[in-house]
């Protein structure tokens, strides 16, 4: 039996099911169709990790010409890991599109679109022609953009979607720049192609066909300052698509880059360090521009952009350990990257699903009006808690565990390298540790002010926790993130195969041995601190046990009528930092004093702007806008005149091949004077 | 013999506050508390009950112990001379960081589960002031690292020691030294970043943060802070132990190398006060170049700046 076709049938299957069938129904047809693809994907996955090969050849017509489908163990990690968020995405979408159930059609349209966009993901990892791969790609830009603008009565939500759309096709013209350049060489669109040509063609020649392919995804994932289309659309769209895109969408940007690394036979040290500055600016800019918004989807937005700057560190380490033959550094360069991939998809989507549970019992993504919900939601705002800690790469989470990796990496990259190269890792680890540390301010703060403390602002309704299944989703996650956390030495037994891809030295396992001794010690280390708090947990609970244990208001300094409007607010917990880095950033801020004897109320309103934005979007465009400008006097409404450039139109039209000819007659008849 | 260095922080844990506060007490000409008496303090707290506020979650009930626990599993990683810590791996440091990097994170979300404004600001301040320290501690640790080429703990500081090598190795070591007693006053918040004396709220950092805790709780955030004390005086005495000298003798060089710590400590503290807020950062940062300086240090004694 035929695997993708197959799959392509079910799709469509499904697709015209979703849309017939009542509303309540078609959440569970999308989550049937979801399960049924991601089952035979990770079947397919699960074998090509221990060793299979498959590669399938399809005639695509007169166009295409042959199709191959390859899986290999890259695409596999990535299907896997993408398999698993797009099921917790749909367990979890189903629930969260309940209040949107009068909206049939509009739902039909969700959720097909949901079905097709995880097909056509699987499409871009396993299909390796040019044309078909633009078609899949094109595919999963366009069901994206319909995921995104499901609210689409707010002229805001539609205004992201299409900033999304437009930002996502001039990618695809770099890639389809790309796939020209090689087809023009070689005359084939097969992926093998772009690898036979990187190698004969001139070094310049190949890294700039590398850089066409690296627009493309540098965009679709996020990195600076390409980034500017993620803050927009991952509040615009629900929650549950927020998680996937920013768990999996944007991850195919770093698939694609991978899989050029694999293809082109480029220069890696100089592409090493190029994507380390790169990354390395990226994880430090988004999360200093996280620090200080104040709507939770935008602050996990530009979150997303500060992972992908993580990844990418690990990237271009893994490049340059690569080119130096220091397989210690290249192992934890790419093993750091794949494995902060997997992580990244994990907590961020938990963080996503967290915050739209809040959404829809607030009915406000404000942080500022936000409080206290930790006594109404305690459940939600445990997994809240575990995915900032997660996030943050504290033990004994997951995103230690890579981030652990990165720095074994920088450590053992410092001894074995050149003066520039040492300058550049401790550079580097001072990046990694500086994200560390603002990511942490960033969580305290969100999870403190969101959850802790008591309400800021009355709710206008009573807020109850989320029932059970609407939680189920995200214990599936968390049980993940506690896995990678305590016993990492698993992963690493998974990612043997996608990294012996990258790491072509005599004995990669040998170097893999290794990881997999200290990460049997850090599994011991995390269980240690596990073991460790409960233990204290128990002792304090022994001895406080007969202790007096009163109640009574918080401490306000002698103060005894203290109201919520006293608490420090997210802005003013992240004042001292947002002095610190004034010149790097831009933030609008209104005001009025107070005047008077009796002071009127005050308000005082910050907007936090992106610097990058502001120079790379806005600049130009309102360069472009005053430039068309000067032309708007053709435009001045008059029929008259409109048919006057028809008519003049046609004329130069006729005109020039006229003249052409005359030029030619002249010329003839000059010859022969 | 690998838990040799817990039992010896633990011991120094006990004392450590007592001769800080002795010392300050000489300079300001006062008798002074005797050098148990924090103990005590800590040891009649963690017997009485406590008041809770009513704001407050669960989250304000296992911060402080995960403080704790967080502390004293850092705490064994540190080795002592060539004796390893009980837990040690290559890449150890980074757990070290990250680990009391944990604690803090909870010290701060209790702080914000109060609601009160004080305790905010004293959050954001902790938050601040803390992230600004890890590169320096992270880079000193690199250029130790470069420099001996090795990446734990326990390998960085059995072939680094004071005394060996040239005088520019001894200069990165008592640079080292240097940066590791900075770090360790921010970490445990004391002079010149944060005064824990001070009776204005809005001045406090750490002791604003923990003004609603009482009992158990206050009395193991106080000893804990006694413990991270021992353990960075353990690390700095770990600079200068030589791995040749004999246990026997390594002991008492080791505690020695502690009372002075505490001793300059509160020498410190008598004679500076403490920054304006504003100006911490700018301190923090020097820190920060300060460590830049030993990673060129490094870089000279390897020959790789000629």
């Amino acid at each position: 039996m035929n695997l993708s076709i197959g799959l392509i049938v079910t799709t469509l299957l499904f697709v015209a099911l979703c849309a017939t069938v009542p509303g309540k129904l078609k959440g569970y047809v999308a989550l049937l169709a979801v399960l049924i693809n991601a089952g035979i994907s990770s079947v397919v996955a699960i074998a090509v990790l221990q060793g299979e090969v498959v590669e399938k050849l399809y005639y695509g017509g007169r166009v295409f010409g042959e199709i191959p489908i390859r899986m290999d163990a890259l695409s596999a990690w990535f299907i896997l890991l993408m398999n698993f968020t797009m099921i917790t995405g749909i367990l979890y979408g189903i629930r969260y599109m309940k209040a949107y159930q009068e909206q049939k059609a509009n739902l039909s349209l969700h959720f097909s679109s949901f079905i097709v966009i995880h097909v056509a993901m699987l499409g871009i990892y396993v299909v390796q022609n040019g044309l078909a791969f633009l078609c899949v790609w094109e595919l999963m830009a366009i069901a994206s953009f319909l995921l995104i603008i499901f609210e689409h009565r707010n002229i805001e939500i539609v205004k992201a979607g299409i900033n999304y759309l437009i930002q996502s096709h001039i990618g695809i013209v770099f890639l389809m720049l790309g796939f020209i350049i090689v087809y023009s060489h070689t005359g084939s669109f097969d992926f093998n192609a772009i690898g036979s040509y990187s190698k004969s063609a001139s070094a310049p020649a190949a890294l700039l066909l590398f850089a066409c392919f690296f627009i493309t995804f540098a965009i679709k994932a996020g990195f600076v300052p390409f980034h500017t289309w993620l803050p927009y659309a991952h509040p615009a769209s629900p929650s549950h698509v927020s998680g996937i895109m920013s768990g999996v969408i944007i991850k195919l940007g770093i698939f694609g880059i991978l899989r050029m690394l694999i293809l082109i036979d480029g220069n890696y040290l100089v592409l090493g360090y190029l994507i380390l500055i790169l990354s390395a600016v990226t994880g430090v800019y988004g999360v200093m521009l996280a620090i200080i918004q104040h709507n939770v989807k935008k602050l996990l937005a530009y979150h997303s952009i500060e992972n992908i700057g993580i990844i990418g560190m690990g990237i271009g380490l893994g490049c340059i350990g690569k080119a130096t033959d220091n397989s210690y550094l290249a192992l934890a360069g790419f093993a750091g990257a794949l494995l902060h991939t997997l992580n990244h998809s994990l907590f961020k989507s938990l963080l996503f699903y967290c915050a739209g549970t809040v959404y829809q019992a607030t009915h406000t993504m404000e942080i500022e009006r936000l409080g206290g919900l930790i006594k109404k939601m305690p459940q939600t705002a445990i997994l809240f808690l575990i995915a900032a800690l997660a996030i943050c790469g504290l033990p004994p989470f997951n995103g230690f565990i890579s981030e652990f990796l990165l720095y074994s990496g920088l450590f053992s990259g410092i001894q074995s390298g050149q003066l520039s190269s040492a300058i550049i890792f401790i550079l580097s680890i001072f990046g990694l540790v500086l994200i560390g540390g603002l990511a942490m301010l960033c969580f305290t703060k969100a999870f403190g002010i969101i959850f802790l403390g008591s309400e800021r602002h009355p709710y206008e309704h009573p807020i109850k926790e989320a029932e059970l299944s609407k939680l189920f989703p995200k214990y599936m996650v968390v049980l993940v993130i506690l896995l990678i956390g305590l016993v990492p030495q698993l992963f690493m037994r998974l990612l043997t195969r996608p990294l012996q891809l990258f790491v072509n030295t005599a004995d990669p396992f040998s170097g893999l041995d290794d990881f997999t001794g200290v990460m049997q010690q850090v599994s011991f280390a995390a269980w240690a601190l596990v073991a460790l708090v409960l233990l204290v947990l128990g002792i304090r609970k022994l001895i406080t046990r007969k202790s007096i244990k009163d109640f009574g208001p918080t401490w306000g300094c002698g103060y005894i009528a203290p109201t919520p409007k006293l608490q420090y607010t997210a802005n003013s917990f992240v004042r001292s930092y947002r002095k610190l880095v004034h010149p790097m950033l831009i933030m609008n801020k209104k005001e009025n004093e107070l005047k008077g004897v009796f002071p009127n109320a005050v308000h005082s309103h910050t907007h936090p702007y992106d610097k990058v934005e502001a120079l790379f979007i806005d600049l130009p465009l309102k360069l472009l806008k005053g430039f068309m400008s000067k032309f708007r006097f053709l435009q001045n409404g008059n029929m008259q005149l409109y048919i006057l450039y028809g008519v003049v139109f046609i004329f130069i039209a006729i005109m020039i091949p006229l003249t052409m000819d005359l030029v030619h007659y002249m010329v003839k008849l000059f010859q022969h004077i | 013999m690998q838990g040799i260095s817990i039992i010896l922080i633990i011991f120094t844990s006990l004392f450590f506050t007592g001769i800080l506060i002795r010392t300050k007490s000489f300079f300001s000409g006062r008798k002074g508390p005797g050098v148990f008496q924090p103990l005590k303090d800590i040891w009649r707290l963690l017997k009485k009950g406590a008041v809770t506020s009513e704001t407050t979650s669960f989250i304000f009930q296992i911060a402080p112990s995960i403080y704790f626990a967080t502390v004293f599993l850092s705490a064994l990683l540190v080795p002592f001379g060539d004796q390893p810590g009980l837990i040690s791996f290559s890449g150890d440091f980074v757990f070290f960081a990250y680990l009391l990097a944990l604690g803090k994170f909870f010290t701060i979300i209790s702080a914000l589960d109060t609601g009160s404004s004080f305790e905010g600001m004293g959050a954001s301040r902790e938050g601040l002031f803390s992230m600004l320290a890890e590169p320096a501690f992270f880079i000193l640790i690199g250029s130790l690292s470069l420099l001996t080429g090795h990446t734990s703990f326990h390998q960085i500081f059995s072939t680094l020691y004071m005394g060996m090598g040239s005088h520019v190795e001894q200069a990165v070591v008592a640079l080292a030294a240097l940066v590791l007693v900075a770090i360790a006053m921010i970490e445990n918040s004391r002079m010149p970043i944060d005064d824990p004396k001070t009776h204005l709220e809005l001045t406090m950092m750490h002791e604003v943060i923990i003004l609603d805790n009482s009992g158990f709780d206050l009395g193991m955030i106080l000893y804990t802070t006694n413990l991270k004390f021992a353990m960075y005086g353990a690390l700095i005495a770990d600079l200068f132990l030589s791995p040749s000298i004999p246990i026997y003798l390594a002991i008492p060089f080791m505690l020695f190398i502690q009372v002075v710590f505490a001793i300059s400590a509160g020498t410190i503290e008598s004679f500076m006060a403490r920054f304006r807020m504003s100006h911490n950062p700018q301190f923090i940062f020097v820190l920060t170049s300060i460590s830049l300086l030993i990673f060129l240090g490094a870089l000279l004694l390897l020959g790789k700046i000629t």
